[in-house]
């Protein structure tokens, strides 16, 4: 390469190298970097190196939020994964008209602005809104049912949400499997149910693999959620989070934030470590 | 044309794409106006000395000379070289006009004459009418076409053709090689075209180049390198034959020799002095071995017909010297139908058309 | 292909009619003629809400406004960053034989604004906004929006650059054109519909964007996801229903264009290659 196709390639370069080394690198080390402070009064920090926060993540009323935050977590990512997968694999299935006509209809959802999809189901789960309506009207139930501010509808939002993350990725898996493989699987005479779970499932791990990164990771911080339909009650790290921030406790919510960085690292390399890819992270 | 020589020199070419050489110290002359093959089998390094030669890649050492200036260091874009790919890399967003036109742009031609030398450019490779169509729309052999026209309309000193026709099914393919040809004579400039098919090769160069591993095994016209191939790998690569490993027993000034293969001592000859017990092979050509009822060739060999195929108007058939001894001969059919299995034949060939090579356990790996 | 079973099409219709069971209700109670704050016992049909949209204080025009503003400031940058970035590594990539270990690292640094909860960078850019000075909202916005919407449309350009055949760059050297020609007539109008898409879903995250604009944004109404969480969050408007109507009427008729365009080049493109 000679100098001018170099300086060429450098300039093109240079304002992603620029602005991921800013507004990423040095961003997100900013706030690695707080999290070993201390606090100080009025928004501040006090320049002390300290462990004090990272101390403090095992008080129970950081720790049992941290747990109960994961636990929703795995809860959201089994459940998707149980709805999900068999969309994703039904729905590549179909033929190329109707496969198009219910791509377009999980797209529309997914483009809509989650916030308006969370407050239908406000509305839906409201004590006289149309679930408990209709539960009564066919008699099933006298009394109103509390269904809205409980964590059975912050994991329904949650589940909710983040579905059609975990379908995008199989069904793309599904579509690019080649089903002579699993015909021949057939042939040899394997039963249905033994040649999906012996040929199917194994070929569209990846898949699989990159749509439970995809539901896991985000459902730690959605803490908006738990705030339209969990009533404010800290359920989720994210939740925690943005209370430490309103009560102006950087360090601290910084450290949860390394805390959830490193997790979610922790994530990512176990996905890697199964063979996953990042291009299979990127949903289009 | 050019009266500098060579034309084109590469001089010591080494590429080193980090895991191992690719080319070792290759050297190649070139002469203005022929049409020269580059001849191996794939991961030989004939791509990548195209693409050297192109500037589309740098070689790790060495130099390219053109018109006997040194070229090593200049950009493609200030050679006056092109080239028509293996994948054909017409533009898909242009249409076939665009696609001739966008080289003769670059260079800031005038619209009137790129309108002209576009023109003449398809017609020449008889694709007139065909300038609004995308390159989507067109048929493998119209691809080629397109593309060999937007390489020749820059009249470049050298065309390289990257394997233009392994997309191609035979009969298109054959078709092509002539029109290749003839085209070539037309333009009157220096083709170097790749390819691994030696039948191509043979079919359509003035030189051939044989290549293996990076540099060059042998360098010379069609027949050169069929009939007096230097060594067992440029026997075994070009045409088919019979390879008989044996040792030399005797040896004479003249070039007439007896080797020892397999239990069976045969006369041989070679312009090359070998000395006894030298490991040899023989390269028969099936075509060139004649057997039947009198000796033949003046050769005093005997031998059992052990199996008998019909293929294509020739007929197959092995035959058996001595004891371990099979060399296969491929004969007009119609003449020799009346001999059946377990015949016993004379067998005969002309010496001086049987090369003898030094053995090389490495050069028949394929 | 073999025939779908019914009991897949259930299965299938089943969770569509769940992932649209909130839509349908936003959509039905923005016509619902109830004026008491939590109005969920269904009086009758009105579009009133419809007209009281954009109307006077408490309208929604200046968040939509802003909103639009700040995704289509967003979408361009991240254009212009991600789509050269993209090129720039790729193709540098093609000339040395290798990707650059730089380049790779950098990679991933750059796309870790969609893996990583988004809450994280949230915090993040509050922290690092308010050191480095950047003041004003809109600024605020743009750069957080610009940061995050910048993997979309470098992955989405990137993945095209790769599948792309590399003699086309070859050719066109070959024929001439210096490394600025090839990404004016070459790269970019051949990687226009990767960078489209990619730009329409960098419009959408940044449309729909409420953490990461919930941190850096100070104080005021903010974007239309800041306005719709804050008259939600205490109880039911039914404006918010009305917008939020036609904010999904907006996406479903998208999503309907591209599918339609999609479909016609496809028609458009079978029939020439009869022809």
């Amino acid at each position: 390469m000679d100098k001018k196709e170099r300086l060429f390639f450098h300039t093109l370069r240079f304002p992603l190298y620029l602005w991921t080394i800013v507004f990423v690198f040095v961003a997100l080390l900013y706030i690695i970097g707080l999290s070993f402070m201390g606090r100080a009064e009025n928004i501040g920090v006090d320049g002390q190196f300290t462990l004090e926060n990272y101390a403090r993540l095992s008080e129970p009323k950081y720790f049992q939020v941290l747990f109960n935050s994961l636990k929703l977590a795995a809860l959201t990512t089994l459940l998707c994964l149980v709805i999900g997968y068999p969309f994703g694999y039904l729905m590549a299935r179909l033929k190329p008209g109707a496969r198009t006509l219910v791509l377009m209809l999980l797209i529309v959802p997914f483009w809509t602005n989650s916030l308006i999809r969370l407050f239908g189901w406000r509305i839906l789960l409201m004590g006289n809104g149309p679930v408990n309506t209709i539960l009564k009207n066919m008699g099933i139930i006298t009394k109103p049912l509390k269904l809205l501010n409980t964590e059975g509808a912050v994991f329904l939002g949650m589940v909710y949400a983040l579905l059609p993350l975990m379908i995008m990725p199989t069904s793309t898996a599904v579509e690019k499997l080649d089903f002579s493989v699993v015909e021949a699987a057939r042939d040899l005479g394997a039963r249905p149910l033994k040649a999906f779970f012996t040929i199917t499932v194994p070929l569209t791990l990846p898949g699989l693999m990159a749509g439970c990164v995809l539901v896991f990771v985000p459902s730690m911080g959605l803490f908006f959620l738990s705030d339209m339909l969990g009533g404010g009650k800290t359920m989720l790290a994210g939740n925690l989070i943005q209370s430490l921030i309103n009560s102006r406790d950087l360090p601290m919510a910084s450290a949860l934030c390394a805390l959830m960085l490193l997790v979610t690292a922790l994530v990512l390399m176990l996905y890697r470590r199964v063979g996953g890819s990042a291009g299979q992270l990127s949903l289009f | 044309m050019s009266e500098i020589r060579p034309f084109l020199r590469l001089e010591n070419l080494c590429k080193d794409y980090g895991q191992g050489m690719v080319l070792k110290g290759l050297n190649l002359d070139v002469e203005a106006g022929e049409f020269l093959t580059l001849l191996g089998p794939s991961g030989c390094g004939k791509t990548t000395t195209l693409r050297i030669i192109a500037g589309l890649e740098t070689a790790t050492e060495g130099r390219v000379y053109l018109e006997g200036a040194d070229v090593t260091a200049l950009p493609p874009e200030k050679r006056d070289l092109n080239t028509v790919f293996q994948s054909y890399a017409l533009f898909p967003h242009m249409n076939v006009f665009q696609n001739i036109a966008y080289g003769l742009k670059i260079k800031k031609v005038q619209r009137a004459e790129i309108q002209q030398r576009v023109a003449e450019a398809l017609k020449l490779v008889q694709l007139t009418g065909y300038e609004k169509r995308m390159p989507s729309q067109l048929s493998g052999g119209q691809r080629q076409r397109v593309a060999i026209a937007r390489a020749v309309v820059l009249r470049p000193k050298v065309l390289l053709l990257d394997e233009p026709l392994g997309a191609l099914d035979l009969k298109l393919r054959q078709q092509m090689q002539q029109e290749l040809k003839k085209l070539q004579k037309q333009l009157g400039i220096t083709f170097i075209y790749i390819t691994h098919d030696q039948e191509e090769a043979l079919n359509m160069s003035s030189r051939i180049v044989i290549m293996r591993e990076g540099s060059v095994e042998q360098i010379g016209t069609p027949e050169e390198v069929y009939e007096h191939p230097e060594t067992l790998f440029a026997a075994g690569f070009i045409g088919q034959s019979n390879l008989v490993h044996g040792t030399v027993v005797t040896a004479q000034e003249n070039g007439e020799m007896t080797i020892s293969a397999e239990g069976v001592t045969l006369p041989a000859f070679s312009e090359k002095h070998y000395r006894p017990g030298d490991r040899v092979v023989l390269c028969l050509r099936p075509q060139r071995v004649r057997y039947g009822s009198e000796p033949q060739h003046g050769l005093d060999l005997q031998g059992v017909i052990l199996e008998k195929e019909y293929s294509g108007g020739m007929q197959h058939t092995h035959i058996q010297i001595g004891e371990r001894l099979v060399i296969r001969v491929i004969s007009q059919s119609s003449e020799l139908d009346h001999y059946s299995i377990g015949d016993c034949v004379h067998v005969g060939w002309s010496i001086r058309h049987a090369p003898v090579v030094f053995d090389d356990p490495a050069g028949e790996a394929q | 292909m073999k025939r779908t079973s019914f009991g897949s099409v259930l299965f299938l219709a089943l969770v569509l009619i769940f992932l649209y069971l909130p839509i349908v209700v936003v959509v039905v109670y923005s016509f619902n003629d109830n004026p008491a704050r939590i109005p969920l016992e269904f009086t009758g049909w009105t579009t009133r809400w419809y007209g009281e949209l954009f109307a006077g204080k408490g309208g929604y025009a200046d968040a939509l406004i802003l909103s639009l503003k700040v995704a289509l400031w967003s979408v361009g940058l991240s254009v212009a960053v991600g789509t050269l970035g993209a090129v720039g590594m790729v193709q540098s990539a093609l000339r040395t034989g290798k990707a650059a270990k730089a380049d790779s690292l950098l990679e991933s640094v750059a796309i870790l604004p969609i893996m990583i909860p988004e809450i994280i960078l949230g915090l993040a850019f509050m922290v690092i906004f308010d050191f480095l000075g950047l003041k004003g909202n809109t600024l605020r916005l743009v750069t957080a929006h610009t940061t995050f919407c910048i993997p979309y449309v470098f992955l989405s350009v990137k993945s095209r650059l790769v599948s792309m055949d590399t003699a086309l760059f070859d050719a066109a050297r070959d024929l001439g054109a210096t490394q600025w020609r090839i990404l004016g007539d070459i790269t970019l109008p051949l990687c226009a519909p990767a960078i489209i898409s990619g730009a329409f879903l960098a419009f959408a995250m940044s449309m729909d964007d409420f953490v990461i604009s919930f941190f850096v944004y100070g104080v005021g109404e903010g974007t239309l996801p800041l306005k719709i969480y804050s008259s939600v969050k205490t109880g039911v408007s039914l404006r918010v229903n009305a917008l939020c109507t036609l904010m999904i009427l907006a996406v479903f008729l998208v999503v309907a264009f591209s599918q339609y365009m999609k479909a016609l080049r496809q028609r458009k493109e079978a029939l020439l290659a009869r022809s």
